[in-house]
């Protein structure tokens, strides 16, 4: 099939539906929220429109910083377990008859259809003293006495993975369903076994589809704001807590616009980085 | 619940509020079509459905005033669209019941209407912090509703009830408590400077207050949870998961009627009273009215059936109140209460904010 170049304004109209879509849902509230951050805070009411910057140089301290720091690293860590524990499971589950898969992927999406308050919830009865999984253990005669697994940084990170999961699966499924039979086949009759065909011929054929789904899932982590609440220590809340507290609990919106810009900027920035290292390693 | 008259909201009440305030909007639920009518502001969900269920049809059967109840929207938004009507002379609401931050915050534009003690039959027996005075003196608000946050603990982990603020600090109730996460809801610098720096105006200065963190900060290591929604810490302290902590006397009052291990009890150096105000917006021509309404709502009778039916504590003196001695320990106690430097969260919001997440978060 040949694709011909839109010619009259006719041609482009597929296109204003999304355009209208992207500007109505992204582009104002987005511009509204740059507008905002640049506004000046009002102790007294909410705030004025004015161009200040103290809402940024505010951020730009130690504190932030390390914040920032800790969020960035737990959204990678959440990115790095999904990715590596949905790849092998997505490609395991594709070898499977028809009827098993299906199965599999209705049971993940009713796992999306649990909100991140439940979820939240779920894991801090499962890891709690009185009533977690710590008990099982006791009944089995692992354990001497039950013992409460959270708050800390593994209750945050199972939280968050198990959250991820479900996305990260069904990201990585079109991909793993479409991969070519034949390269595998190809490789088992040159000798490799199926984990040495694994690793160096299906992983290496789908490294931007995984390199995708670590992006997708890295943004998607980096909005969570209640498990680190529910699940972690203060010292595990991440920028998007603060910035929460700030909008909802102390009025000072310019001041969480800021802190929301600048965590989109360095995620954006982020994502460029590595589709420009994935770009130059591709090209030699 | 009440919590929001301080601004500090969970999800769940904004939206709650939200909705009240649709509904609102689309049904103006005019109780009664009389000449006299006045509009009041009251918080959407909870106190909205009491009050206009227990306490608002009692007003206009007494008094031939009818009433139009706003659900207010919650955290300081009411207090800006007040303000930003008044510039416009309009009042969305006669009376409104306004946090002690919030009605602080109104005295700079000079937002409220005085208020004539003269015409307050009650006002004598008013507690003294129940009344909100501009700096020369003139009335601005006058105490609507009151309620306490105490020291409560799981009765299957701790058998003897705890008798002081500083038992948060002992050693042995490591990883133990249930905090809530913010200086402003949490009121936390000012039980630490009652209980260690002998009150709360050891928190006039900026040394006073670092120095409460200071003590605050010893505090950290038993602490399980920082709190922002109240279910959250209600679960974990009925379970017994976490056994001590702050929350509502109220509410932990109602958990252990129903049966729930559970205690409320006021320590020695007092609950953390919190409240909001009845206030009047200068843009609104009801003054007569409204006084009307502030007096009956401050009569010892009606503050009797606010405890009772509403479960707010009394802005009255005990002694002209018709409260039993157990209705009066459900929702108060003669232990004088601590009351919250609402001035700080007004004055020195941003930086208190600043150094309390610092506070919290640094491990």
């Amino acid at each position: 099939m040949r694709r011909e170049t839109p010619k009259s304004i006719a041609d482009y109209t597929p296109l204003f539906f999304p355009a209208v879509m992207l500007v109505v849902f992204f582009v104002v509230p987005f511009s509204t929220m740059i507008a905002v951050s640049f506004f000046k805070r009002d102790p007294a009411g909410f705030y004025t429109p004015d161009f200040v910057v103290d809402n940024y140089a505010r951020f730009l301290s130690a504190f932030f910083g390390r914040v920032l720091g800790f969020s960035l690293m737990l959204s990678v860590i959440v990115a790095i377990c999904c990715v590596a524990i949905a790849f092998p499971f997505t490609y395991l589950l594709t070898r499977r008859p028809r009827a098993v898969q299906t199965v599999w992927l209705v049971c993940l999406l009713s796992v999306l259809s649990l909100s991140e308050v439940i979820i939240g919830f779920a894991w801090s009865t499962l890891f709690s003293r009185t009533a977690g999984i710590t008990n099982l253990f006791v009944w089995l005669g692992v354990m001497q006495e039950p013992v409460a697994l959270l708050p800390g940084f593994g209750a945050v990170l199972t939280g968050m993975v198990y959250q991820a999961l479900p996305y990260t699966i069904l990201v990585l499924y079109p991909a793993l369903v479409r991969l070519d039979p034949t390269l595998l086949e190809a490789a088992r009759t040159l000798g490799a076994s199926p984990i040495h065909a694994f690793f160096n011929v299906v992983t290496p054929a789908l490294r931007n589809t995984i390199v995708a789904t670590l992006i997708m899932v890295f943004v998607f982590a980096l909005g969570s704001y209640l498990l680190p609440q529910i699940l972690g220590r203060p010292q595990h809340w991440t920028l998007s807590v603060l910035i929460t507290d700030q909008a909802i609990y102390q009025s000072n919106m310019p001041f969480a616009a800021a802190m929301a810009v600048f965590l989109v900027l360095i995620s954006l920035a982020l994502v460029g980085l590595t589709l420009l290292v994935g770009r130059r390693e591709n090209a030699l | 619940m009440k919590r929001i008259l301080n601004g500090q909201v969970s999800r769940r009440t904004v939206l709650g509020a939200g909705l009240a305030g649709a509904g609102m909007l689309a049904m103006p639920s005019i109780l009664h079509a009389q000449d006299k009518s006045l509009k009041i502001g009251v918080y959407g969900g909870y106190f909205k459905k009491s009050f206009d269920e227990n306490i608002f049809p009692e007003f206009t059967k007494a008094t031939g005033i009818a009433v139009e109840s706003i659900a207010e929207p919650t955290g300081e938004a009411w207090l800006v669209q007040l303000e930003q009507a008044a510039k416009a002379g309009q009042a969305p609401a006669d009376v409104s019941m306004m946090s002690q931050t919030s009605t602080l915050k109104g005295l700079g534009t000079e937002l409220w209407t005085p208020i004539d003690p003269a015409r307050i039959k009650s006002f004598d027996s008013l507690l003294p912090h129940f009344s909100s005075k501009y700096p020369d003196g003139r009335i601005a608000g006058v105490g609507a509703v009151a309620w306490y946050i105490t020291l409560v603990t799981n009765t299957d982990v701790y058998k003897e009830p705890p008798t002081s603020w500083a038992d948060m600090w002992d050693p042995a109730n490591a990883d133990k408590l249930g905090l809530l996460a913010l200086a402003s809801n949490s009121f936390l610098l000012e039980v630490t400077s009652t209980t260690f720096m002998g009150g709360t105006n050891a928190l006039d200065t900026e040394e006073g207050i670092l120095k409460a963190m200071e003590k605050l900060a010893e505090l950290k290591p038993n602490v399980r949870l920082w709190y922002r929604d109240e279910a959250q810490f209600e679960q974990a302290l009925k379970s017994g998961e976490i056994p001590m902590g702050q929350y509502y006397h109220d509410v932990t009052g109602l958990a252990a009627a129903d049966g729930q291990p559970v205690r409320s009890t006021f320590p020695k150096e007092g609950g953390i009273q919190d409240s909001g105000n009845w206030v009047l917006s200068r843009a609104s021509e009801k003054v007569d009215e409204a006084h009307v309404f502030i007096d009956y709502m401050s009569q010892p009778a009606i503050q009797g059936l606010m405890s009772r039916k509403v479960g707010t504590a009394p802005t009255l003196k005990k002694d002209v109140l018709d409260l039993t001695a157990e209705e009066f320990a459900a929702v108060s106690s003669e232990i004088p209460p601590i009351l919250p430097r609402y001035d700080l969260y007004t004055t020195k919001s941003d930086w208190i904010n600043q150094k309390w997440t610092e506070l919290i978060v640094a491990a």
